[in-house]
């Protein structure tokens, strides 16, 4: 390991162990796994199998029980709910099936929220939401409701607003389980093109077609990492 | 975050349920026009007031005689003659007017009316001790009262009990007490204080009401007029001074008069004005912590409603505080609206109560502030609890809300 590059994330024998009432369930058993920059990791398992609450640790909405999580060797699995929020503002971008934008806002101004949180300034704001909706095509789309979008814009500005503030992560959680195959497919090529620029990009997904876009397949099975295969190169 | 931001978003979700938003309103919005309103109406009461006692010029001091025991036995008396008038009126320092009052109901007629009124036997200073004018005619003079003439000064409401015309009744006759008057005044109306009114009265020279309709000695009522308000203590002593000489009153006994200090009555009376003012304004005020308890129970709805936004907005970089923040920003600009408004309608309410029901009201900016920065206090802490509680939820379970 001395030789290689840093990674941007590892995890280090990390447990989640959910308590109620008498009995506990762990959702997470042990769990190794390194992330390198610029890498394209699918994670993949079955409904049960500890994928979300991976997700939710890797991004900092959830803390180990045990364990210990390193985010650009920041050590995240002690952190407190400010500098979480923080970590989540700055170094995660996330993406949801349900695309999670606020309904009251345009384009733009949803875009704009994370910077909100950064505490960047109104027209810097603009400036950096106008890019990020430019990256994702929708530089026409930035005054629309998301009630006036199709189910593939909304997700593309969902995309827009994490890439946003330029974070080290860009997480997925099933980007597709909301939109038909051609959509899907739009968004998936949007991701390898997000790829190419040099992100580093982790989808949750059960579903087959989409993780093999990935140069890296996780499986996890009752909270434990089963299998782990690099694919081959990037199409 | 930035804080103009807050408030942007503050307002956007209040547009977003404008209709919500007035009825969640309405509560502080009529707590704080009647807090506006009921201390209007107590300010107009006070002012009414320090009005009056602007009115009475230098302090008036009054002397009445009192129940004084004889043999342990009460009993009410009438001690006070024009001998002690004369005797005050002259020699006094701090004094500069005396002014006797014989008062007693009399039957008055003028042509087929018939009145039962307060007839006064006065000097020729009593108008301008007690601060009246006059509309018609003059006051009679020393020498009028000194000959006993059968002369009479109507108040102002009689012309109207007579069913006359005031500056005709100027030297026509009018009986009291079945003898005959010559009318020479008619007052200017000055408004009742308290529960007389003087504007009914009538007036007659001392002497003539001594000789010719009471037949006694006696006065009921002495006024003393104290120049400098800073002299009354000095004034009262005087008095008491001159009048237990006059009664032979033996060092030890109790005084057989009373003398009331007629600005410290109008303190009194202003004082529990002051009280009562208050009291309204106090249980206007709780319509306002109920205005409160309307304002936590729709921000607690508005939370649940937004759980998920609270959600995203933790997942994009919203710390507790950024969420805490935004949802007491909004109750409070919630409360400031309806405070805004309730100000608008306390202001017209003291307008219309003014204008319609004739009641002295002063809203004031010291009311106004109060109100308002009560409407926010209101805000804040009604709206701490559902603020806290959107702060504290946890992320992953708030995106999962549906």
């Amino acid at each position: 390991m001395s030789n290689t590059p840093q990674p941007v994330i590892r995890l280090e024998r990390l447990q989640r162990r959910y308590v109620m009432g008498g009995s506990h369930i762990d959702a997470l058993q042990c769990v190794d796994l390194d992330v390198q920059e610029n890498e394209y990791l699918a994670i993949m398992g079955q409904s049960g199998s500890g994928k979300s609450t991976l997700m939710n640790i890797i991004g900092c909405l959830d803390r180990p029980t045990e364990g210990e999580y390193w985010l650009n060797n920041e050590r995240v699995s002690t952190m407190d709910d400010r500098q979480l929020a923080r970590i989540r503002n700055r170094e995660i971008g996330f993406v949801f099936q349900t695309f999670n934008l606020l309904p009251r806002m345009s384009a733009l101004a949803n875009v704009e929220v994370p910077l909100v949180y950064s505490g960047k300034k109104r027209k810097e704001r603009h400036e950096l939401a106008g890019a990020a909706l430019d990256t994702v095509g929708l530089s026409d789309r930035m005054t629309h409701r998301p009630s006036e979008m199709s189910g593939g814009q909304r997700q593309r500005v969902a995309i827009a607003r994490a890439l946003v503030t330029n974070p080290s992560i860009l997480l997925a959680d099933e980007p597709t389980g909301n939109l038909d195959s051609s959509t899907g497919e739009e968004i998936m090529s949007l991701f390898d093109r997000l790829k190419n620029q040099g992100n580093t990009l982790i989808v949750v997904t059960h579903e087959k077609h989409i993780a093999d876009r990935a140069n890296r397949i996780v499986r996890l099975s009752d909270g434990n990492v089963i299998s782990d295969e690099h694919t081959s190169e990037a199409r | 975050m930035l804080f103009g931001e807050t408030i942007r978003i503050s307002l956007a979700s209040i547009r977003s349920n404008l209709f919500r938003a007035l009825l969640t309103m309405l509560g502080i919005v009529i707590g704080v026009g009647a807090v506006i309103t009921m201390v209007a109406l107590g300010t107009g009461a006070q002012r009414q007031i320090d009005d009056q006692m602007a009115a009475m010029g230098g302090n008036i001091l009054s002397i009445q005689s009192s129940a004084w025991f004889s043999r342990g036995v009460a009993r009410n008396q009438q001690t006070l003659t024009t001998d002690d008038a004369l005797a005050l009126s002259t020699g006094m320092q701090h004094v500069t007017a005396v002014v006797p009052e014989i008062n007693s109901r009399f039957q008055v007629k003028y042509g087929n009316r018939n009145l039962n009124v307060s007839v006064i036997g006065t000097t020729p200073n009593y108008p301008d001790v007690h601060r009246f004018n006059f509309a018609h005619g003059g006051m009679f003079t020393a020498a009028d009262d000194a000959a006993r003439k059968r002369v009479v000064v109507l108040g102002a409401e009689l012309p109207g009990m007579l069913d006359a015309d005031p500056a005709a009744l100027i030297g026509r006759s009018i009986q009291v007490r079945s003898i005959k008057f010559e009318i020479i005044g008619v007052l200017e109306a000055k408004g009742g204080s308290g529960w007389r009114n003087p504007d009914d009265d009538i007036w007659i020279p001392l002497s003539t009401a001594q000789f010719r309709v009471t037949g006694d000695e006696f006065v009921q009522t002495i006024s003393a007029q104290v120049a400098d308000t800073s002299s009354t203590e000095m004034a009262m002593l005087e008095i008491e001074r001159i009048l237990r000489r006059e009664h032979g009153v033996l060092p030890g006994k109790d005084n057989d008069f009373a003398i009331m200090d007629r600005r410290q009555f109008a303190q009194s009376r202003q004082e529990a004005t002051e009280v009562f003012s208050y009291l309204l304004a106090g249980i206007a005020g709780v319509s306002l912590v109920v205005g409160g308890i309307g304002i936590m129970n729709i921000m607690l709805v508005t939370v649940t409603e937004r759980t998920r936004e609270i959600g995203v907005r933790k997942a994009l970089g919203a710390t507790r505080g950024n969420i805490l923040l935004q949802f007491l920003v909004e109750s409070t600009i919630l409360c400031l609206l309806g405070g805004l408004i309730g100000l608008a309608l306390g202001a017209t309410v003291s307008a219309l109560l003014a204008h319609y029901a004739g009641w002295q009201t002063v809203v004031t900016a010291n009311s106004a502030f109060t109100a308002f920065g009560f409407s926010a206090a209101v805000g804040m802490v009604f709206g701490i609890w559902p603020a806290k509680r959107a702060a504290s939820l946890d992320p992953i379970e708030a995106l999962r809300h549906e």
